[in-house]
């Protein structure tokens, strides 16, 4: 859906989606690695389990919610990756102690 | 890293750094007030200006000279002595200036002389049938992703709706080398007779030239299709085609992506659940906050600058941040207010900001069908209620939004509203045959992002606040 322009120089990070290594680059927020990085990376709603990506980017549509190094609902879109991130796709509603 | 306030008490929170919100703080800052910037955002620049300091795209040309506007004010923040702490969520304000931001998992509470609120906007709903499927997405985030991180669409995309961001985006996607099939516009053609009495301003303003030759830019690389009605969206669990009419005919064209966009309007949550008064504008179509000429609102110490205190663009937004800080200095430190630009100057300079802007509001009105959806199309997101839903409940008794959420919980999920308030007012005016204004808002209140409840929990308390709620 979405490729990096070539004159991209930043630094690569890597994180982890659902346990597979995936190369983001320093400054992307999480949304925008997983909507780069080419893999199925959508969520499922918590009322009808219907599958979503983010829509706004901006941080206020909440459908890039996304399971961040273990805390579940963060909004993707607004935190930036880190190196060895371990992130989960959300499926359907937060789980207690996420 | 993240850095809690150091102070609790400033003369001036800003809250938002995007251009108002940078204008703003740097002013105050200047004239000598201890001021705090809150914002969201990984870095500075809000959604006009966003990743100012970071973006990946180096060559200038390719955003523009209005986006690289926002590195100078960038510059005046620093050299200022304004605090600043991004990835700070505010998630209350009220009337006794007591802010509450959520901090790297931690909230923090400060208290301010003065409030200026910046922010900001978000795009229109665009309530499409298939609106909600992944593939389709606002123009603006589009953007977000080619400012922040140099991603350019390279499926094959449609972008549809009408406005002048809408242009804009167009033609940064084809300067980095991305891809679009096709433009379909969805500007009523009505629209352009409205608008024609205001020509005369916009012809005169710095708009007009630029928008035409992003327009010839664009149109001479991509097809575009104008007067398109009946759009919608399907595929299945993944957008696969897009589907309208033009010219009376109807056509489905495969697509990836699917970029939307009808305009901007004030992003209100913040503001409304201030308690701040807002009214129903009838030409922007959205909730606009009741201001006096420098911005200060219902609820005295907060003035709201910039798209938040109606849309007026990122010129005006800067010049009404500046216009608030002076507001804010003239109050607080009188004698420093000599160091500023006059609040003379200040008001003509808006005056020139604004210049165009009726026509613009005039000219992308955007269509009834396009904010009034009906059957099964999607109103609000979160809690995936239809348009069908919505009248039903109005058939058997639901009033407003607030009593709509006991029917059906539109507006109940984590976006709060945001998504789906317009459309819900907007809905039930018409099925119930009042205006915008008499049906209403949702009651926003804190937090107005979600919070966990153990931050809530770790919030320090006081021997008196646990005595409240502690029996024995």
């Amino acid at each position: 859906m979405f490729r990096r322009s070539e004159q991209d120089k930043r630094p690569q990070v890597q994180i982890f989606v659902d346990g597979v290594a995936v190369a983001a680059r320093q400054g992307d927020t999480v949304s925008a690695a997983l909507l780069a990085s080419g893999r199925d990376a959508r969520r499922s709603t918590a009322v009808s389990g219907a599958p979503r990506l983010p829509y706004c980017m901006m941080g206020v549509c909440f459908d890039c919610l996304v399971t961040i190094d273990g805390v579940g609902n963060r909004q993707g879109c607004l935190v930036p990756v880190a190196e060895g991130m371990q992130i989960e796709i959300q499926k359907g509603k937060r789980e207690i102690g996420k | 890293m993240t850095v809690a306030p150091k102070r609790e008490d400033y003369d001036v929170v800003v809250i938002g750094a995007g251009p108002a919100g940078l204008a703003a703080a740097a002013t105050s800052a200047e004239a000598g007030l201890s001021t705090l910037l809150l914002d969201e955002n990984i870095g500075p620049g809000g959604q006009v200006f966003r990743a100012i300091a970071s973006t990946p795209v180096t060559d200038r040309n390719q955003l523009g000279a209005d986006y690289w506007i926002g590195a100078d004010l960038v510059q005046s923040l620093r050299a200022s002595n304004a605090e600043v702490i991004q990835r700070a969520t505010v998630w209350s304000l009220d009337r006794n200036l007591d802010i509450a931001v959520s901090i790297g998992g931690a909230s923090a509470f400060v208290k301010a002389k003065r409030v200026i609120l910046a922010t900001g906007a978000l795009e229109r709903p665009f309530p499409i049938p298939g609106w909600t499927l992944p593939g389709v997405m606002t123009a603006g985030a589009a953007q977000t992703m080619l400012k922040s991180s140099a991603l350019v669409p390279d499926g094959r995309t449609v972008i549809a709706g009408q406005g002048p961001l809408l242009w804009l985006l167009a033609a940064q996607i084809l300067r980095l080398g991305g891809r679009i099939d096709r433009i379909l516009d969805t500007t009523e053609r009505g629209n352009y007779f409205a608008a024609l009495p205001h020509a005369f301003a916009f012809l005169t303003s710095p708009y007009f030239a630029k928008g035409l030759s992003m327009m010839r830019e664009v149109k001479a690389k991509v097809q575009v299709v104008s007067g398109v009605t009946e759009l919608s969206a399907s595929g299945d669990g993944q957008l696969a085609s897009v589907s309208y009419v033009a010219g009376g005919k109807r056509e489905t064209i495969p697509a990836d992506l699917l970029l939307l966009h009808q305009g901007v309007v004030p992003n209100v949550n913040l503001a409304m659940a201030a308690g701040i008064e807002h009214r129903w504008d009838d030409l922007q179509l959205c909730w606009s906050p009741v201001l006096d000429a420098s911005g200060n609102s219902s609820v005295a110490g907060i003035a709201i600058a910039g798209d938040g205190a109606g849309i007026g663009g990122a010129n005006a937004a800067v010049v009404r941040g500046r216009i608030a800080a002076r507001a804010a200095v003239e109050a607080l430190a009188p004698a420093s207010a000599a160091k500023l630009p006059a609040m003379a100057t200040l008001r003509a300079d808006l005056a020139k900001a604004e210049r165009g802007r009726l026509f613009l509001d005039t000219l992308f009105r955007p269509a009834r069908q396009f904010r009034i959806p009906s059957g099964d199309t999607i109103v609000c997101r979160c809690e995936e209620v239809t348009a069908k839903d919505v009248l039903d409940s109005v058939a058997i008794g639901a009033t407003g939004p607030n009593q709509l959420k006991a029917y059906r919980r539109t507006g109940m999920g984590p976006c709060q509203g945001r998504l789906c308030g317009l459309t819900v007012t907007e809905l039930m005016a018409q099925a119930r045959g009042k205006t915008p204004q008499e049906i209403g808002y949702y009651r926003l209140r804190a937090p107005v992002k979600p919070i966990t409840l153990a931050e809530l929990a770790a919030v320090p308390k006081s021997e008196a606040d646990v005595k409240a709620v502690v029996r024995g």
